[in-house]
């Protein structure tokens, strides 16, 4: 059994409220979105439905593969972990991944990575979000 | 307040010069959390005395709160400035992403002034502004505009993009400003107010973080006022059928305006219920941003393109309560195809619904009395429910070819005092009526309340509270004003007023020892009352007087749940309202 993940179930219940957003910055204990490790924006206008970009956990992560110091390490179950002392802000994993799912961190200079901790899911009041593990998704 | 919290930053532009500065206000945001305290403020501050509103001079003011981007259902943008509609205090609340997108720029406040030569519009992030040329944009409707400047400009997700269309070009004093294609800062005119500046959109775009002291207590009050926010059944009812489901019970108790209010009972109701706009026409709901109930609803208008069988075009039109019964039963219509379709073309132009609605009725009541003729009309023909007319006139109304449409686009009042039918009039203060003929409160609350808005105190829930009491006007006068008095606070932190129910006394007091403050329900009540005296005191300024206030002659013929109002109640409560704000110290 490898570690659980977020999945977006479906997309077209997504309302665009955003508090995912806002739950993923208050992990630090603060209001806003400057840390936050997901993004909901509207597909063109909000008529069109909404774009939720968050980490996929791929299980070979193009992020990883950039990095030039090793900062980035395989997560258990998908996706990467990062090591904050040893990144020295270059940018590279941001550009790499292929969905986007990487944000910047301003503040630091270093990227924002998902650690998967599931908190948004339980900010998600339309189900749009969930925590589970790849086993249990295509059970 | 939260130590260094951005808020007490003002951002202010000078189109005339094309500049832009940042000044701080902490005491005042500490003093009024931000939002419509800090705002009236700045309004008397800004807003030089006896100015045309639509002069350079008139400020515009966007302010947002201390609890807005900290806590969900703080979703509201305060905008403040002299109303071209009514000549005084012009204000006007919108949601969509207007009140994250400035709080996370990094701003308290906007403050635009002056007014551009060519048209104009602004970019605006921590950095500050940039002016960018809008003379292609210039004549564009509201939904194409949004659709380029998305385009044209980035922080999808973290912008709001606030634009104008034509109506708020040719200056009707009835123009909205509409933000993320489907919210509005809709009544009293502020579109008029961007038109006059020359300015056709405001895209504001941000992405910070607010820290407060103790994040294990901001985490658990967070999350105590998520719950309440997501359980309660008042804001699944928001979520549900939205405020559509009003439609139903207020035509069953007999207190849905129709034909010009000439009647509370709409034959077809039923068909125009938010039930059968919901079970027919729902094609999505969405949200304001950080609120989770997501009470946007939009009906999906599918319709034929006229020469190209099997080619269809679907639309999505924003539909609530207000525009059902201004667009809808105020004028008879009574099929929601046909609703949607004239709400397509207000929200294209830029028109406040519920004004717009009013003023066809009362067009329509003149047409069919023969006090106007083809001449005054540009040949249309007002018939109730005949919503091609009234899409042509709307068009009328934004072009305004003759003295007629002039007038309507100045407002009911303006154009019954030129043209005759005071009596039947709607208007309140100079503000067009909202959809609840519920009894005296109702109206006493349209009067009174310093936006002459529904939502100002709430009148029509006192109404349906009271159904089967006697009422005075001792108690309904002061009622009101307790409740416009509170409301002050919320507006000004700044929660939806549908979030009232949330938001109770003792959740603000608690919420505010998130940001620093040690107040209680007391305190707050009489920041409320502050507040309003400011606003009643920018009102007299400008001229405003409560006894001298027209009460349209219609309120009277038409009985309520409450039965026939009479007159003396309604200006007995009044005086009371007024006896309380006047006896309030003036600082």
């Amino acid at each position: 059994m490898s570690s659980k993940r977020i999945f977006v179930v479906d997309v077209d219940l997504c309302v665009g409220c955003q508090c995912c957003m806002f739950a993923c910055n208050r992990r630090f204990g603060e209001a806003g979105l400057s840390k936050s490790a997901i993004h909901v924006r509207s597909a063109g206008g909000v008529e069109r439905g909404f774009v939720v970009t968050v980490c996929r956990a791929c299980l070979n992560p193009p992020c990883l593969k950039v990095c030039p110091v090793d900062a980035l390490t395989l997560r258990k179950g998908g996706g990467v972990i990062l090591n904050a002392s040893k990144c020295i802000g270059c940018g590279n994993c941001v550009e790499a991944c292929s969905i986007k799912a990487v944000f910047w961190d301003k503040e630091t200079n270093k990227p924002i990575i998902c650690t998967h901790c599931g908190y948004c899911v339980n900010f998600c009041p339309y189900g749009v979000l969930t925590l589970k593990t790849v086993e249990e998704e295509f059970e | 307040m939260i130590k260094d919290d951005p808020i007490q930053n003002v951002l202010y532009v000078d189109l005339s010069r094309r500049r832009f500065w940042v000044e701080k206000y902490p005491e005042l945001f500490e003093k009024y959390f931000g939002g419509t305290g800090v705002a009236i403020n700045l309004l008397h501050k800004e807003c030089p005395k006896n100015i045309d509103p639509l002069s350079p001079e008139n400020p515009i003011i966007f302010a947002v709160g201390q609890f807005n981007g900290l806590f969900p259902l703080a979703s509201k943008t305060v905008a403040m400035f002299k109303s071209p509609l009514t000549g005084n205090l012009g204000e006007s609340h919108c949601g969509g992403r207007s009140s994250i997108a400035i709080r996370m720029a990094g701003y308290g406040a906007i403050i635009i002034k002056g007014s551009s030569e060519t048209p104009i519009y602004l970019t605006i992030d921590e950095n500050g502004v940039k002016f960018r040329d809008a003379s292609v944009l210039w004549g564009m409707g509201s939904y194409t505009v949004g659709r380029i400047i998305r385009e044209l400009e980035i922080g999808a997700g973290v912008r709001t993009i606030m634009r104008i269309g034509p109506a708020g070009e040719n200056l009707v004093s009835y123009a909205c400003v509409i933000t993320e294609t489907y919210r509005h800062f809709g009544r009293l005119g502020l579109g008029a107010v961007f038109g006059s500046k020359k300015l056709k959109a405001v895209v504001i775009l941000g992405k910070r973080s607010i820290k407060p002291k103790n994040s294990k207590i901001y985490r658990k009050i967070y999350n105590e006022i998520f719950d309440k926010a997501t359980k309660l059944p008042l804001m699944r009812k928001y979520h549900e059928l939205g405020t559509a489901m009003n439609v139903n019970p207020l035509n069953e108790l007999g207190c849905l305006p129709t034909k010009n209010l000439s009647t509370t009972r709409f034959e077809d109701a039923e068909k125009i219920s938010g039930e059968i706009f919901a079970q027919k026409y729902l094609g999505r709901r969405v949200a304001c941003a950080h609120c989770p109930v997501s009470c946007i609803h939009l009906a999906a208008l599918r319709e034929p393109y006229k020469n190209e069988p099997y080619f269809y075009k679907t639309k999505m039109v924003s539909y609530d309560y207000e525009p059902i019964y201004a667009l809808g039963s105020m004028l008879g219509i009574g099929s929601v195809e046909k609703i949607l379709k004239l709400m397509d073309e207000v929200e294209t132009l830029g028109l406040d619904a519920m004004s717009t609605g009013v003023v066809l009725a009362w067009t329509t009541e003149m047409w069919e009395k023969g006090m106007i003729s083809e001449k005054e009309t540009k040949n249309l023909k007002f018939n109730w429910g005949d919503h091609e007319t009234y899409i042509k006139a709307v068009r009328l109304i934004v072009k305004q070819p003759n003295e007629f449409y002039r007038a309507l686009a100045k407002g009911v009042e303006v154009a019954a005092l030129k043209f005759g039918g005071l009596d039947f009039a709607l208007a309140f203060g100079g503000n067009e009526m909202p959809g609840y003929h519920t009894g005296p409160a109702t109206h006493v609350g349209y009067l009174t309340g310093s936006r002459h808005s529904h939502l100002d105190s709430a009148g029509y829930s006192l109404d349906e509270k009271t159904v089967k009491e006697k009422l005075n006007p001792k108690m309904v006068g002061e009622t009101l004003f307790e409740e416009e008095a509170w409301r002050q606070i919320l507006s000004s932190l700044v929660v939806c007023f549908f979030a009232r129910g949330v938001y109770k006394p003792e959740i603000v007091v608690k919420a505010l020892s998130v940001v620093g403050y040690d107040l209680k329900i007391e305190d707050l009540k009489r920041i409320g009352e502050k507040i309003l005296k400011l606003k009643y005191l920018f009102k007299v300024r400008e001229g405003f007087n409560l006894e001298k206030l027209r009460i349209p002659r219609r309120i009277f013929e038409v009985p309520t749940p409450h039965g026939y109002i009479v007159e003396e109640f309604i200006r007995e409560a009044v005086k009371v309202y007024k006896e309380k704000i006047e006896s309030l110290p003036e600082n």
